[in-house]
Formats: C-alpha cells, sequence, structure tokens
C-alpha cells in the first residue's frame, strides 16, 4: 500500500485519506459509536478555506451538537450531500459513505503529522 | 477515572453495568445514559418505550414521606388536611382536596412566584396512613427542597427522605400487562389503577411497594418505589419480560420533550411562573380562591392578564436541531429563547420548546431561530408534539 492511499487520523477522531489529489476526511467508527445515533450534519460550503484543527462541521446526535474539525488545512473541495437526508451514514459507515467533506490540502505533506492506523488503534485503547 | 470514582453509585449499578450500557454523571450521580449492543441507542430505546414498555432508573431523584408525628391523633381527612396545609405553604396546588390515593403534580415556589422545583404529592390510599404524603421531587435539587419543607413545617410534620431506595419508572402501551404478570397477585388492582394515583403493594418476592401510576414520558405506566434490597429482584423480574427493554436518560430526556414536559433546569427555573411554563392548570380553583400560596400576587396577576412570555413547542422547518441556548427572533428582533431542543424520533424531525413573548405564542406564528450564526426558519406548534396516552378510568 503506497502511503498516499493509507489512511491516517486525529486525535479528535477524523479519519483523512488521499484520493487523487484531493483528500477525503470523516470521523471515525469510533467517534460515531460515541456520539451514538446521527441526526444532523452540518457541512461547509464548497470553496471555503478550512484550517488544521479549527472547526469545519458539526455533527449532531440526538444527544448533542458536536463540532468537527478540519484535520489539514486547504479549501474544501466537495461534500457529501448524502448526508443532508440520510445522517445515519456517518453511524452506517463512518469510513466510507459517510464522509463529510473532500478537501484540496495546502499541503499534501500535512498528512504525515497524522496518526497512522496502527497509532490511532493505540490512542482509542488508552482513552 | 478519580471524578468517576467520586459520583454516588445506585442500587440498581449492577444490572445496568452487565447490560452495557454507557454511563455519565447525572445530578452527582453515575447514571445509564443509553445502552449499547444490537438493541441499544437513543432512538431505538426511544421507539421501544412508545411501542411496547421501557424501564428507566429513576432512583437517583427525591422521593420521601412527610408526615405528621405518631402521636398526632388525627383520623381520615382530617388528619390529611393537617398535613396537606403545611406542604401548601409552598406549593399552589390543593393538596388538602386530594382524595386518598391521588397524586397531584405541582411546584414549589419562591416569594416571586418562580419555580424552585416540579414535584409529584400524593395522598396514600391506605386508612392507616392518612397524615402521610408521598413526595417526590428532582434528584438535582433535592436537599434543597427537603431543607425548604422542614423549615416550612416548623416542626408540625416530619420528613423521612426515602433516596436509599430504589425507583423504577416502567413506561409504555405494555406496562399495566408487564406489571401484572410480575405482581400477579396485584395485576387486576394494578389494571384498576387510574392515571395520578398511588397504592402501596406487599409482596412476598419484593416487599412494601409504593407505586403511582404516572410517568414522564406521556406514556401510560407506572413508578415503583422499592427497597434496596429488593430492587434487583424486581428489576431483572421486569427485564425478564420480552416486552421490556431497559432504557437509558437520553431516551428519557426526549420521551418527556416530546411528550410536551418540562425539565427543571432548563424550562422551569426561579425566575418563572408556572402561568409563563403552561401550568396554570396545576393550580386548582380552592388555591386561586384562597390566594395563600407564595408569590400568589404575580401568578394571580399573570392568570387574570395574561404573562408577558410563554412557554411554546416550536417545530423547526429544516433539519438543525434547535437546543437550549438557541435565540428566537421574529425578523430582527429577538423574542425569546429555546430551553429545550433535540430530535424527536416518532416526528422524525427536530423538535424544541422555549419562551417567547405572549403576541407571538400563537400555533402557527411563523419564527426563525439564530442556529451557529444563521437564521433558520421555524413555527411555533401545539404541545404535546406526540399526544398522551394515560390512562384515565371514569
Amino acid at each position: 500500500m503506497s502511503t498516499q492511499k493509507q489512511t491516517k487520523y486525529t486525535k479528535d477522531h477524523e479519519w483523512v485519506r488521499m484520493e487523487g489529489d484531493v483528500a477525503v476526511v470523516g470521523i471515525t467508527p469510533y467517534a460515531a459509536e460515541q456520539l451514538g445515533d446521527v441526526v444532523f450534519v452540518e457541512l461547509p460550503d464548497i470553496g471555503k478555506a478550512v484550517n488544521a484543527g479549527a472547526d469545519m462541521a458539526v455533527v449532531e446526535s440526538a444527544k448533542a451538537a458536536s463540532d468537527v474539525y478540519a484535520p489539514i488545512s486547504g479549501s474544501v473541495e466537495a461534500v457529501n450531500d448524502a448526508l443532508s437526508g440520510s445522517p445515519q451514514l456517518v453511524n452506517e459507515s463512518a469510513d466510507g459513505d459517510g464522509w463529510f467533506v473532500k478537501i484540496k490540502p495546502a499541503n499534501a505533506a500535512d498528512l504525515d503529522a497524522l496518526m497512522d492506523e496502527a497509532a490511532y488503534a493505540d490512542y482509542v485503547k488508552g482513552l | 477515572m478519580t471524578e468517576a470514582a467520586s459520583l454516588k453509585k445506585l442500587p440498581l449499578d449492577a444490572v445496568w453495568r452487565a447490560r452495557t450500557s454507557k454511563f455519565a454523571d447525572f445530578a452527582g450521580y453515575d447514571m445509564p445514559i443509553q445502552f449499547a449492543g444490537e438493541f441499544g441507542g437513543l432512538i431505538a430505546e426511544h421507539k421501544w418505550t412508545r411501542a411496547h414498555a421501557g424501564l428507566f432508573d429513576v432512583s437517583h431523584m427525591g422521593p420521601c414521606f412527610f408526615a405528621l408525628p405518631k402521636d398526632h391523633g388525627l383520623v381520615g381527612d382530617e388528619a390529611h388536611r393537617a398535613v396537606a396545609a403545611l406542604i401548601e405553604r409552598l406549593v399552589p396546588a390543593d393538596i388538602q382536596g386530594l382524595a386518598p390515593g391521588q397524586v397531584r403534580y405541582t411546584t414549589l415556589l419562591n416569594a416571586d412566584g418562580g419555580v424552585l422545583d416540579d414535584l409529584m404529592i400524593a395522598r396514600p390510599a391506605e386508612a392507616a396512613a392518612a397524615g402521610d404524603l408521598y413526595i417526590v421531587v428532582n434528584a438535582g435539587c433535592k436537599n434543597e427542597d427537603w431543607a425548604l419543607i422542614e423549615t416550612a413545617a416548623q416542626g408540625e410534620a416530619r420528613l423521612v427522605r426515602a433516596d436509599d431506595r430504589a425507583l423504577l419508572a416502567l413506561q409504555g402501551p405494555d406496562a399495566c400487562a408487564v406489571l401484572g404478570a410480575a405482581l400477579p397477585v396485584h395485576a387486576s388492582a394494578l389494571d384498576a389503577m387510574n392515571f395520578m394515583t398511588v397504592a402501596r403493594y406487599d409482596t412476598p418476592a419484593f416487599g412494601r411497594l409504593t407505586i403511582t401510576r404516572s410517568g414522564y414520558t406521556g406514556e401510560d405506566g407506572y413508578e415503583i418505589l422499592v427497597r434496596a434490597e429488593h430492587a434487583t429482584a424486581l428489576a431483572e423480574a421486569l427485564l425478564a419480560d420480552e416486552r421490556v427493554k431497559p432504557i437509558g436518560l437520553g431516551a428519557r430526556d426526549s420521551l418527556r420533550l416530546e411528550a410536551g414536559l418540562c425539565l427543571y433546569g432548563h424550562d422551569l427555573d426561579p425566575t418563572t411562573s408556572p402561568i409563563e411554563a403552561g401550568l396554570a392548570w396545576t393550580i386548582q380553583k380552592a388555591r386561586r380562591e384562597r390566594g395563600d400560596f407564595p408569590g400568589a400576587a404575580r401568578i394571580l396577576r399573570e392568570l387574570k392578564e395574561k404573562p408577558a412570555r410563554r412557554r411554546v413547542g416550536i417545530l423547526p422547518k429544516e433539519r438543525a436541531p434547535a437546543r437550549e441556548g438557541v435565540e428566537i427572533f421574529a425578523g430582527d428582533r429577538k423574542i425569546g429563547i429555546v430551553t429545550s431542543g433535540g430530535f424527536s424520533p416518532m416526528l422524525n424531525a427536530p423538535i424544541s420548546m422555549g419562551y417567547v413573548e405572549t403576541a407571538f405564542a400563537k400555533v402557527g406564528t411563523e419564527i426563525q431561530l439564530s442556529i451557529r450564526g444563521q437564521m433558520r426558519a421555524a413555527e411555533i406548534a401545539s404541545l404535546p408534539f406526540v399526544p398522551h396516552r394515560y390512562v384515565r378510568k371514569p
């Protein structure tokens, strides 16, 4: 597997994976499980500039609203419109059909600073 | 971990731990919020309760008995009126007028007519218990409430806290059949109970139970006070029935919101009067005529002239839930605030309650909600969002 295809993870439980020259971003199955039933996702406008570690989206579960942070800096290329009608995709397929946004990275090397799958698994185990 | 260790545990803690539930601090208690696994999740738990029966642990609440001294020498209505008059110093409900076995929902008031807590007050059905009241206050303010009640009694009655026991709520359309199956000797009596009544049942398996036909979900159901040593056996007996699932506090909140019921500290607080909160129905005629409760001047004025603001139901037109603290606008003008909000599993849509200026309280009024800086359309809706299904016998 090339490093480009590897999924990377943040401490705030976002995942990011390069597909071509855009980074697909979502929240991890662990995060989705912690949130419980997702009922609404507020996504940024296409073209919006996002900064690594800053608010990017909001996910609302039946219980509460939580911020989702941008794992890398860049601009929003696409958002997952399917989430507006089917927010439960975040629970059903957090690391697949439940993706949030695609970001054109300002600097693709930013991904290298994030955790790989094994490091994230260890991190979650320690929570 | 140190934080979790300082939380108080309730008698049924092990029952819920065995069912992999998520726990969180609620009013200083470590409480099951939602259950995990194949069945769990707030929405599944919520829908199960409306379709079958849900078992809730509400042992963190404040059940107590308020009683005349043992040698009071009074009997029947006379004894009841004596103890009721003491609690009426704090609440605007007609407690003296309670029939044996009747329960009333009411509010503890401050001198300005603001709500210090909401509570249930019951007159026991049994003649031997004349002069006693069974009272259940909220978890968050039980110590303050009890101190207030004891002060108001001025030694004429004593308060015996019962929060060392377990309090279970069994709610949903199957609640009556389930409880009857668990207590077969008492099945017909339990079935015959009317909404907002109380009775005591002596059972060989679970000891003495104080049971009210009541709840806070909008469904038929019961709330059962059981001694701690029998609590696990009773909970397991109810959970063994396939119509029953354990339900966490998460779904308890969404069920009460759909039912349009107030959550203390959110929809009610010391600045809010019962009239603003739409609770005029909890102040019976006898008390309005006597006007002898705290804050009567404000409350009677608001009854006559309408209050400046009203609690309302709110239906957002988009999918974003409007939660507590969201500001409500009519055009550019702020007219109120959301006090409870979330998602309705039954309507599959967001719902909220809040307070608006009375001129905007009419059902159907178009309003805007400021959610994270964006104005979103909504309208005033009637409460409850989902019809109540209480059992009212003729």
